[in-house]
């Protein structure tokens, strides 16, 4: 029964990667590995697919291995499978969130991790720019400063920055012209 | 009923156009959770951020079910979860099953090329609206730097980080409050 199988291996790794999408890479790997139902090349294509199509890596690439392990059905029993656990998790935790809200200790917990999420999330964006906006892995290739910049790329990085933050459209919008400009000067 | 129905729509939305992991999400969950739809603030949402980090699964669908559960309970959880996974489930099945060569398609990588550039100066404003809302004083400085500075260097888990980060909040609430006899938490109560 391939489809039990496969909803019970997508369980586990939705109960044991902590840490976000790309925390299940490890888990996929071996999978790969000690089952045999998809090759290492299928790893690659995943997260390939994975970024360049909307909705969240993690989910992306349950579905794709999913889909190649055992079709329509395989695709959405993976992704069910990765689920469920957080969900239920996180319902848990939602209601002693709820019991505890008025413990000091919440509050002050909080207080340490509100700045800690900035951090987290800057760091995030640090690796974005290195892929999207900075050449750095052409820099690190041939250590000419040079490289590491793309004009075209940096105006239209510091044009947005300024759009969003004049104009404060949906980012929807953003995206959609993001997606035309790259098109239209081959980026 | 009718707002399961809007909380699934959402969501459905929410991963219909997010490109990248759950931080890419943010700028938009801000945008119609906090502003349209005025179901919570700001700093709600980062707390749900700071959880999800460390709780297992996907940090996108981890914040959308603390979000669903706060509006409907179980049953908005599970409605928002839905909503963040149908989008990918349609697109990436066709793709798995049809488009074979998709990611070498030139107009492919062109368009994400600009989408990427874009979702950079969203997750900028989105960090600088954070950095405005959430590190208040010299110990939240300190706290989001030394993060910073930890994530882009070493290789540490960012869940270290995180319950760290929580016992250190707690560790400087408790030395203040020392000094002040009352806290007004407890006041509220």
């Amino acid at each position: 029964m391939i489809y039990l199988k496969l909803f019970w291996e997508f369980l586990k790794i939705g109960l044991f990667a902590v840490g976000g999408g790309m925390a299940t890479l490890p888990f996929l790997q071996r999978l790969s590995v000690q089952t045999g139902w998809f090759s290492q090349d299928l790893i690659t294509d995943m997260i390939a697919v994975s970024e360049s199509t909307p909705g969240p890596i993690g989910i992306n690439m349950a579905t794709y291995v999913g889909c190649n392990i055992a079709g329509i059905p395989g695709g959405i029993i993976a992704t069910i499978g990765e689920v469920l656990p957080s969900v239920i998790i996180v319902i848990i935790v939602s209601k002693s969130l709820e019991r505890f809200r008025n413990s000091p200790y919440v509050g002050s917990a909080f207080y340490g991790l509100r700045p800690a999420v900035t951090g987290l999330i800057a760091a995030a964006l640090i690796g974005v720019l290195k892929v999207a906006v900075f050449n750095f892995a052409a820099f690190q290739a041939s250590g000419a400063l040079p490289d590491l910049f793309d004009l075209v790329k940096l105006a239209l990085f510091a044009a947005f920055f300024v759009l969003i933050r004049k104009f404060k459209k949906h980012p929807i919008v953003y995206i959609a012209a993001g997606a035309v400009l790259g098109l239209v000067l081959q980026l | 009923m009718s707002e399961l129905i809007t909380i699934f729509l959402l969501f459905f939305k929410m991963g219909a156009v997010t490109f990248g992991g759950g931080y890419a999400m943010l700028p938009i969950l801000r945008r119609e959770i906090v502003e349209n739809h005025r179901w919570m603030d700001e700093e709600t949402i980062m707390d749900y951020y700071a959880l999800s980090q460390g709780l297992p699964g996907i940090i996108a669908v981890n914040v959308s079910v603390f979000i669903g559960y706060k509006r409907k309970k179980a049953p908005g959880a599970f409605a928002a979860a839905l909503g963040v996974v149908s989008p990918s489930i349609i697109i990436i099945t066709v793709i798995a099953l049809f488009l074979a060569n998709f990611k070498d398609n030139l107009y492919v990588r062109h368009a994400l090329a600009g989408i990427s550039v874009c979702v950079a100066a969203l997750i900028l404003d989105a960090v600088l609206s954070m950095w405005k809302k959430g590190v208040k004083d010299k110990f939240g400085i300190a706290i989001c730097l030394v993060i910073l500075a930890l994530s882009v260097f070493t290789d540490i888990s960012p869940i270290l980080l995180v319950v760290a980060c929580a016992l250190l909040g707690i560790g400087k609430k408790s030395l203040d409050s020392k000094g002040s006899s009352g806290s007004g938490k407890e006041a509220a109560k």
